[in-house]
């Protein structure tokens, strides 16, 4: 049953909890469908979708480093034409809140995504992935500088009508610039952290783990990193935060709403363990037994 | 459809010096069970080791409710696997991938090493159907040999050694058993081994179907790490589309 203290917005998004999954981590959402029940999300967000389909990297993709793991996954998709036709009707009645991460290589691409997927009734929302490190063009590339940041969230924005997340990168100077940026160029939410540009080395072999030398690095071993990022950018900017970075349990989404986040994403968790979610709402109803909570928004940025 | 449950750890027995057998019990009636299928395996309190193990089913008994596993013991969390006790539980995601085929009417399983184990209950399947199969198992030393009576009890044994310590001395591609005939060749093990076996496979102009051991993240198709290329599907999800491929449609 929904317990309506768990009940958050981001912007004109209503949740019924704060818990979504993050991009790239929940596949279509079906694949987790033995494990819990999509609807008892806050939300879930879609695989990156990028223009033209896209074969990703080569194996390996994956090493597992201390309290995380390094992918290079390089956003192997079948484009957004194929989520449109063969995903979407298959998905778009499991919750509320299916959010697309779109991702690309050209501005021209971004928009091509965004204004497809803006034609999709279900879809309330885009995730803008400016800071996906595996691709060798774009991706990251946009979201390192606050102007090329700022050109493309401008450029979506003007083809792309309803709510609109940015999804930052921690591999950046200043976060707090180019969080500025994207919410004056038209961000109605900005997601962070992505992954962190990270490598992992055999010693044996003297070889990279994965075959692009460079990956993302996720898990609890960056949560750290992600509630500094949260924090600072929450402060300096109008618009709702959603945190990203290593949660694997209720008391991490409590920390990350405390330094600011509205909402929060959970992903490499839902690899260690599917169900991860549903253990992570009970836990929050938990929390605001313990805490005398009346809503679980009295949290937001009180730190 | 996929379960995730706490198994009991009904039974855990050393094979060897590297391998242990785990018996896993649930407490409710087991799903359908199909060879060449696998287990994902939470190791708890692993230092600073976070995914899941993913290892292949050795056998399944829908009369105990079990399903064994063999384990090599190869890292941190594959040996802190090994000290678990008898009658403690383990967060098992299960069955996963996709299987052999059981339909093959004079079938070749080939095993390597600790890829053996997924053979015996593949064997089984054959056994009952009425198909007494070959087994041919490779080893580098006959210590690293397992099981080898159990199979025995189903299949017929043939062992390549190679340092000749039993069995006929060499690799599996060279075991005298091979000059048979055979409809299908069934195999897993380390890659380069099959890769060999898929070569006799293509001489003898028959199908031969292998097992992949990619390095995986989640196991059932989320995340997109475990990739294998194909010829006619691009990179697809060991776990899902896998863990067994016909030779042919693979890239490697």
């Amino acid at each position: 049953m929904e317990d309506i203290r768990l009940n958050t917005t981001v912007g004109s998004l209503r949740l019924k909890n704060p818990v979504l999954t993050a991009s790239g981590t929940f596949g279509f959402g079906t694949e987790y469908e033995d494990f819990l029940d999509l609807n008892t999300l806050g939300g879930f967000i879609v695989k990156g979708t990028t223009a033209e389909k896209r074969e990703g990297n080569p194996y390996p993709r994956l090493a597992e480093t201390p309290s995380g793991m390094i992918n290079a996954v390089g956003l192997q998709n079948k484009g957004v034409e194929y989520f449109c036709r063969n995903i979407y009707p298959q998905i778009k009645d499991k919750n509320e809140n299916i959010i697309v991460n779109v991702s690309g290589s050209s501005i021209e691409d971004y928009c091509k995504v965004a204004s497809m997927i803006n034609d999709l009734e279900g879809i309330p929302a885009i995730e803008l992935n400016i800071s996906c490190p595996n691709v060798k063009k774009g991706g990251m590339g946009f979201g390192v500088n606050k102007d090329m940041a700022a050109e493309v969230v401008k450029e979506v924005r003007s083809v792309y009508k309803k709510h609109l997340i940015v999804k930052l990168t921690p591999n950046v100077t200043d976060i707090v610039e180019i969080a500025r940026a994207c919410e004056k160029a038209g961000a109605d939410s900005l997601s962070l952290i992505n992954t962190l540009l990270a490598m992992a080395v055999d010693a044996e072999k003297q070889k990279p783990l994965i075959s692009t030398v460079t990956g993302g690095l996720s898990g609890p071993c960056v949560k750290p990193v992600a509630l500094r990022c949260v924090w600072q950018v929450s402060h300096n900017v109008d618009i709702p935060v959603i945190g990203i970075g290593g949660i694997m349990n209720a008391t991490d989404v409590v920390e990350f709403m405390l330094v600011g986040a509205s909402a929060v994403e959970v992903g490499t968790a839902n690899f260690v363990n599917p169900s991860v979610c549903r253990e992570i709402i009970e836990g929050l109803s938990d929390y605001c037994d313990r805490h005398r909570l009346n809503s679980i928004t009295e949290l937001i940025g009180k730190i | 459809m996929k379960y995730q449950q706490d198994l009991m750890i009904e039974k855990k027995e050393f094979l060897n010096k590297n391998n242990f057998l785990l018996i896993l019990k649930s407490r409710t009636s087991l799903p359908e069970i199909l060879p060449g299928q696998f287990v994902n395996i939470l190791v708890h309190d692993v230092a600073d080791r976070l995914l899941r193990r993913p290892i292949s089913i050795h056998d399944a008994d829908y009369s105990s409710d079990t399903i064994s596993v063999v384990v090599q013991k190869i890292g941190k969390a594959t040996e802190k696997l090994s000290l678990v006790n008898e009658g403690e539980v383990l967060n098992v995601v299960f069955p996963l991938g996709n299987s052999f085929s059981v339909e093959e009417k004079r079938p070749l399983l080939v095993g390597g090493g600790v890829g053996t184990a997924p053979l015996y209950y593949l064997a089984k399947k054959y056994y009952e159907r009425g198909i007494r199969p070959v087994v041919l198992i490779g080893a580098r030393t006959k210590e690293q040999l397992f099981l080898i009576e159990k199979y025995s009890s189903i299949a017929d044994v043939y062992i390549s050694i190679e340092d000749g310590s039993a069995g006929e001395k060499g690799l599996v591609t060279d075991n005298s058993i091979l000059q048979k005939e055979f409809s299908a060749i069934l195999t897993c093990g380390p890659t380069p081994m099959m890769k060999a076996v898929n070569k006799e496979a293509l001489k003898k102009n028959i199908p031969c179907y292998v097992s992949l051991e990619n390095r995986m993240a989640c196991g059932i198709g989320a995340c997109l790490c475990c990739v294998s290329d194909t010829v006619n599907e691009g990179n697809v999800c060991v776990c899902t589309k896998g863990p067994v491929f016909d030779a042919n449609d693979l890239k490697w």
